[in-house]
Formats: structure tokens, C-alpha cells, sequence
């Protein structure tokens, strides 16, 4: 069949089974927009800043465990998106962003909004493509969605020149993509599988070390039946929260530099440290040669360029999560020599002194009765939430208030910019969360620094009516670079105040949402309440303590045992 | 410890920059570097060498070959195999020195490309030892210009 460039690239849309995508229009897209008017079953969202649009599908992706998508224009379009791309790609975020481009023979001329956009997103891309030749579109966006969903998945981004959407292309039924270079290891090495659940089977002190790829492979009841299997404790890493349940008994919560006393304890003693879908980030490890140094490390990924890129592997098992745990719990409900109750023996002790660092050093802070505590403010979210909402955030110390405080129990729930660390992700991520889960309870917890860097997507909130939550935890500062300073700067407060503020509740209501405000502890749990039964999008202003600080707290560069503690 | 690494490439637009950024952004080195088509069109074949300690050479055939385009990555030092690279010498050569340059090109089986009133251009090929030998037997005469080629490798046959 024969039709224009455009409607192809719809009819792939379609056939991905997308439904929604985030995007801003411009000159060099404007025929793929006019094509996107005739769809039924596509809805776009209009956001109010191209990284938003990426930040929203990044986020919608997540949520929903499939491909996100954002259409942009050329040039500025294109790079605003760039942030946003590279925040994905270190998350290993499935997505398939489209840019559009000049005319192919004005490439190269210095032509109105052209930028080299596959040059500059060669580094932050899973993959990317120009559709320099009208036959290559269907082909390409086939391959693009291929490449963003299987293996590590990641952003691909697809270039489409004017004259190219406008020229007339084949399309066909798609064929199951085959490609020469890319193929994925997702069954594991059964002599690999074996060499780990021995050392599982012998070891004394046992820690299962958690990631990203736990969410991303959908292997969360896996790790969770090995865990329980096998009575093995778990740590999980910011990416890997919600990859097994935070309240139960088994779980030490998040590690590294601000991890909880017990969970880096725990791998700093433990004598094999299981790596699921982690990829022993800086952040994670502290000092490298510090980092589980009496473990012997088994590391599922399915990237074998993970494995022993920062601490040498003694068991690498390359597979997708969820292959590799469904063949170690095959592995022990067949093995003679495994016996439960046995392991639940062999690694009592070990349970004993986890739980003594546990009572030593609890996850806490000081309570204090007219100032509200930035924590405080995430339990009473948790409880009057009973633990079931999105949460996403910006990034800083609200990160990670929320991750130590808000217990995720299940995946694919707390969706923040782990590797890439951007200020401004929170909102339009919960924006594309909303979109995701409509019925859902979706909460950005957020500084009153970062929700500036997206604050204009209020209006889109209101536009599509998202009921999102914007939780701003206010001390008037950039709060964790404060923090640094504080502790290793002599508090040379050196330009992270916030002296100028815009009245957050005002600037709710300019934009038709509500706005609330709570200066005492006694008005937290009313102002979430209130903004709970809210059908509109919502601000709450909590103003906090200001020089609260994160902890635990690693110092970069020093072991994880070396933490600063309440 | 130097490695001389042969990449097979899809030929297509950008595969080379996306290579050289990899080694560029994550801080690996490239020491020489050459890139010919194939006997397949479809496909070229990239030689590099660069030097680093085993992890950083695993880490960057990994990263290779987590290139979409990339089709397979072989460490020639792991195989048997012969490397050469090519010299173009533009080398001083006056009346009393033309016959001493033709005798050194001439050990070293090489070739006089160009003649010119004052000097001579010498084609060379041979391992990195054998290139940098004639150079330096060259200099003190007098060597204006030096264009090199990045080594080139192939595995040798194997021995049965």
C-alpha cells in the first residue's frame, strides 16, 4: 500500500499500539501533526517545554512497562529534548523520541532550526537514526520501537526530514524484525546459574543487591520468591525500589550514600552479594575498593558491558533478570542439597547482627513540634496514601526523603531520574504517570528549587485535566547542595538560597489549579487530605525545617561505612 | 599493554563517529586507527590499536560491541596474525646523499614514489618496529614529511 510519509508514520504508531504521546509542534513537523488530527486511537498530549514531553513519556513508559513517545520539531524542539534523553538512557528508560528535521537537501545548509540532532544524541541513545530515504520511514520506526523495548532498553531517537513525511512510501505488514548485529542474551548459562546457586547455597552471609533491571524485566516476584526461598536479605538500589517490598521483614531498604546504617553494614560484611540488575553505581559503591570487599559477587545483567565495569565479577551471569531468577529458583526447588529450613539456620546469625545494626541505627530523624519535618511530611503521604500512590520526584533531598521514607511495596511506583539526577523530572514524569494510570494516586515530591525547572507544565496539567499532586517539601534553599556545603564547606552558603520565592499557592491558582500551604505539623496531614479528595491538580506548599539534611549520608569518595549518621 | 582491535562495521552514515565518540566519551585511547570497506560493500572493516590494562581493554570491546552497528569486534592480540601500516616518507635526497637513500629503501624493500630535484617520496610497509626503524635511519639525512596509515591486521591461517 502506498501513502503519504506522515500517515505511514501514524499507521506505525498504530500498529506499536501507542496511545499516547507527549510532543510540541513546529514547522519541520507540522504535516506529521496535521496526520495525528485524523487518528482515533493516539491521544497527544501538548506539554509547554520539550523536555517535559520527554520527561512524560520517560515517566508513562514506566508506568505503564511498555514504550514511551514524544514527537518535537527541529532544532530548539530537538534540543530540549537532549536532557531528557540522557536522563532516560542512564535509566534504561524504553523510548522512541522523533524529531523533525529540515528538508534533506537543506541538511548540511545551516537552515532555519536545523540542528544535528543524531550527532548530538549519538552519546545519550540506546540507538539513533536519520530517515534520509523515504523507503527506509517504516522500516525505521519498526526498528526503532524494536531496539527502545527488548535487550537493555533504552531511548532511540528518529530523525525525519521534512521532504521526507511528505514523500509517498510502502507500507506493508510488519515482519518479525531480524537484525545482524543486535541480539540479546535474555536465557542465561545454565554452568553459570549452577556456579551461583552453589555459592548461594554455601554462603553464610547472603545479600541480594537489587536494581533497575528487577523493574525493568518484570522480575520482582522472582527475586522475591529467592529471597524468601532462601531467607536472603535485600537491599535495593534508588532504580531498584518497589523491586521487592519495602515493608516486608526481608528488606534493608536502600543502599549506598544514602542508604540506610544496616543495608551498607550488611553489604560491607556479607560473603556473596548477589547483584540483580544493579550496575554498582558511584553512588552505590562509595569508595570501590571498600565495597563488599569479603564478597564473592554473582551479577545478573542483561548488558554484558555492566558487568565488571566498576567491581570485578566473580559469577557474571549475562540474561534478562527475570530468566536468570525463574532458572536459580528452578535450580533450588530441584537441588538435593537445598533444604529450607536449613538455610533459614545457616544464616540466622546473620539475621541477628542485621538486626542489632537495625536497632543500632534505625531509619529516622528528630521530631520536633513547630517546625515541620521534611520526612514527616513523606510518612503521612505514605500512610494517608496506605502506600498505593505514584510517587515521582524531582531531585535532591526530596529524592531522597522519598525514597527512605515512602516503603515501596510493589514496582514500577517511584519514578525518579536516577542516573542523570535531573531537577525538573518530577512533574511532567508524574504528568506521564497520571496518563498512564488514570485511577491511580499520582504525587510528585518536590523542592521549591526544582519544580521551577518544569513549573510551566501546570498548564498541561490543567489542560488534560491530570489530578497530579505536587508535594513542595520548602526550605527556601537548593537544599542538597546545602547540605554539602554545611558539612564540607564550612556552610559557605555559596548561591543556594532561594531569596526570591513565587508564592507557590498564588501561582497554583494563576493556572486554575489549587493551592495549599501548611507552616505547622498539625496541617500536614489536613492539607493531604484535602488535596487527596481534590479532582484538580494541586499544590501543596509544605514549609519545612529549613536546614534539615539527608541521612544516613555517605561523603563521596569514603566507604559506605563511613557514614554520617543523625 | 597495546592492542590492536578489528572492528566489522554495517557501512553506513556515522557508524566511525559513533566509535570514535565512544572512545572519546568514555576516556579510552586511540592510538592508530584505519577503516577500508570489505568484500561485502555493506559492511567495513575498522582496525584500531590502543593501549590500556585488561580491564579497560574488556571494557571496550563490550562497549563495541553494544553498538547496534557493530557486527563483531576481534582482539587481534588474543590470534596469530600479521599487522602492517603504510609510510609515505618525503626524505632530503642531493647529489651526495641520493644514492645512500636508495640503498636504505632498498633493504628495507621499499619503494621511491616520487622524485623530485631535492628529495625523493618513499613508499614503506611493514610492522610498527620495521616503520620506525627506517625512520630513524632516515632522519639524520634528512626527512621533510611523514604521512602514516593506522595499522592494518589479519589473522593467519590456522595451522592444522
Amino acid at each position: 500500500m502506498k501513502m503519504k510519509g506522515a500517515q505511514a508514520f501514524v499507521k506505525c504508531l498504530e500498529e506499536q499500539g501507542v496511545e499516547v504521546i507527549f510532543g510540541f509542534p513546529g514547522g519541520a513537523v507540522i504535516d506529521l501533526y496535521d496526520e495525528l488530527m485524523r487518528t482515533k486511537t493516539i491521544k497527544h498530549v501538548l506539554v509547554r517545554h520539550e523536555q517535559a514531553a520527554i520527561h512524560a513519556a520517560d515517566a508513562y513508559g514506566r508506568v505503564k512497562g511498555d514504550v514511551g513517545v514524544a514527537l518535537v520539531t527541529s532544532g530548539p524542539g530537538a534540543t530540549n529534548t537532549v536532557t531528557g534523553i540522557a536522563s532516560a538512557y542512564c535509566d534504561s528508560i524504553p523510548m522512541v523520541v522523533f524529531t523533525g528535521q529540515v528538508p534533506t537537501m537543506l541538511i548540511g545548509n545551516d537552515a532555519f532550526q536545523e540542528v544535528d540532532i543524531v550527532g548530538i544524541t549519538r552519546p545519550v541513545t540506546k540507538h539513533n537514526y536519520l530517515v534520509k530515504n523515504a523507503e527506509d520511514l517504516v522500516p525505521t520506526i519498526r526498528e526503532a520501537f524494536h531496539l527502545a523495548r527488548t535487550g537493555r532498553p533504552g531511548p532511540v531517537l528518529v530523525d525525519l526530514p521534512k521532504d521526507v513525511v511528505n514523500a509517498m512510501v510502502k507500507f506493508e505488514e510488519a515482519e518479525p524484525i531480524r537484525m545482524r548485529t543486535y541480539r540479546p542474551t535474555y536465557e542465561p548459562h545454565p554452568g553459570q546459574i549452577e556456579k551461583a546457586c552453589q555459592a548461594i547455597l554455601k554462603a553464610a552471609r547472603p545479600v541480594l543487591y537489587a536494581g533497575g533491571g528487577v523493574i525493568h524485566s518484570n522480575a520482582n516476584e522472582e527475586l522475591t520468591e529467592l529471597a524468601k526461598k532462601l531467607d536472603i536479605p535485600v537491599t535495593m538500589t534508588l532504580m531498584g525500589l518497589g523491586g521487592f517490598p519495602g515493608t516486608d521483614p526481608l528488606s534493608m531498604g536502600m543502599l549506598g550514600m544514602h542508604g540506610t546504617y544496616f543495608a551498607n553494614m550488611a553489604v560491607a560484611n556479607c560473603d556473596v552479594l548477589i547483584a540483580v540488575g544493579a550496575r554498582f553505581d558511584d553512588r552505590v559503591t562509595g569508595r570501590i575498593d571498600a565495597f563488599a570487599p569479603h564478597a564473592k559477587i554473582i551479577h545478573i545483567d542483561i548488558d554484558p558491558s555492566s558487568i565488571s565495569k566498576n567491581v570485578k565479577v566473580d559469577i557474571p551471569i549475562v540474561a534478562d533478570c527475570k530468566h536468570a531468577l525463574t532458572a536459580m529458583n528452578a535450580w533450588f526447588d530441584r537441588a538435593k542439597e537445598f533444604d529450607k529450613k536449613q538455610a533459614k539456620e545457616q544464616h540466622k546469625a546473620w539475621h541477628k547482627q542485621i538486626a542489632e545494626w537495625r536497632k543500632k541505627h534505625p531509619l529516622g530523624y528528630v521530631e520536633e513540634k513547630n517546625v515541620i519535618k521534611p520526612q514527616f511530611v513523606v510518612q503521612k503521604l505514605h500512610e494517608l496514601t496506605k502506600g498505593e500512590a505514584i510517587i515521582s520526584t524531582e531531585v535532591g533531598q526530596n529524592q531522597m526523603w522519598a525514597a527512605q521514607f515512602y516503603h515501596f511495596n510493589k514496582p514500577r511506583a517511584f519514578l525518579t531520574s536516577g542516573g542523570l539526577g535531573v531537577m525538573g523530572y518530577g512533574f511532567p514524569a508524574a504528568i506521564g504517570a497520571q496518563m498512564a494510570a488514570p485511577d491511580r494516586i499520582v504525587i510528585d515530591v518536590a523542592g521549591d528549587g526544582s519544580i521551577q525547572m518544569n513549573i510551566q507544565e501546570l498548564a498541561t496539567a490543567r489542560q488534560y485535566g491530570c489530578p497530579v499532586k505536587i508535594a513542595i517539601l520548602n526550605n527556601n534553599y537548593l537544599g542538597m547542595v546545602r547540605q554539602w556545603q554545611e558539612l564540607f564547606y564550612d556552610k559557605r552558603y555559596s548561591h543556594t538560597t532561594l531569596d526570591v520565592a513565587p508564592d507557590f499557592v498564588a501561582l497554583a491558582k494563576a493556572y486554575g489549579a489549587v493551592g495549599l500551604r501548611a507552616t505547622k505539623p498539625s496541617e500536614v496531614e489536613p492539607v493531604i487530605k484535602e488535596a487527596l479528595k481534590t479532582k484538580n491538580t494541586v499544590i501543596m506548599d509544605f514549609v519545612i525545617s529549613r536546614e534539615e539534611g539527608v541521612y544516613p549520608m555517605v561523603p563521596a569518595g569514603k566507604a559506605t561505612t563511613e557514614m554520617l549518621l543523625v | 599493554m597495546r592492542h590492536t582491535i578489528s572492528v566489522l562495521l554495517q557501512n553506513k552514515p556515522g557508524v566511525l563517529s559513533r566509535v570514535t565518540g565512544l572512545f572519546s566519551g568514555r576516556g579510552f585511547n586511540i592510538d592508530s586507527l584505519s577503516v577500508g570497506e570489505t568484500l561485502d560493500k555493506e559492511t567495513s572493516c575498522l582496525t584500531l590499536e590502543t593501549h590500556g590494562d585488561d580491564s579497560i581493554i574488556e571494557q571496550i570491546t563490550k562497549q563495541l560491541h553494544k553498538l547496534i552497528d557493530v557486527i563483531k569486534v576481534t582482539d587481534m592480540s588474543e590470534h596469530d596474525h600479521v599487522e602492517r601500516e603504510m609510510v609515505l616518507i618525503r626524505v632530503k635526497a642531493e647529489a651526495h646523499t641520493r644514492a645512500e637513500v636508495l640503498r636504505i629503501v632498498d633493504i628495507f624493500r621499499g619503494k621511491v614514489v616520487d622524485v623530485g630535484p631535492k628529495s625523493y617520496v618513499v613508499e614503506l610497509t611493514g610492522d610498527k618496529n620495521k616503520i620506525q626503524a627506517v625512520i630513524d635511519i632516515l632522519r639524520p639525512i634528512g626527512i621533510q614529511e611523514i604521512v602514516r596509515t593506522g595499522t592494518i591486521a589479519i589473522t593467519r591461517a590456522k595451522k592444522s
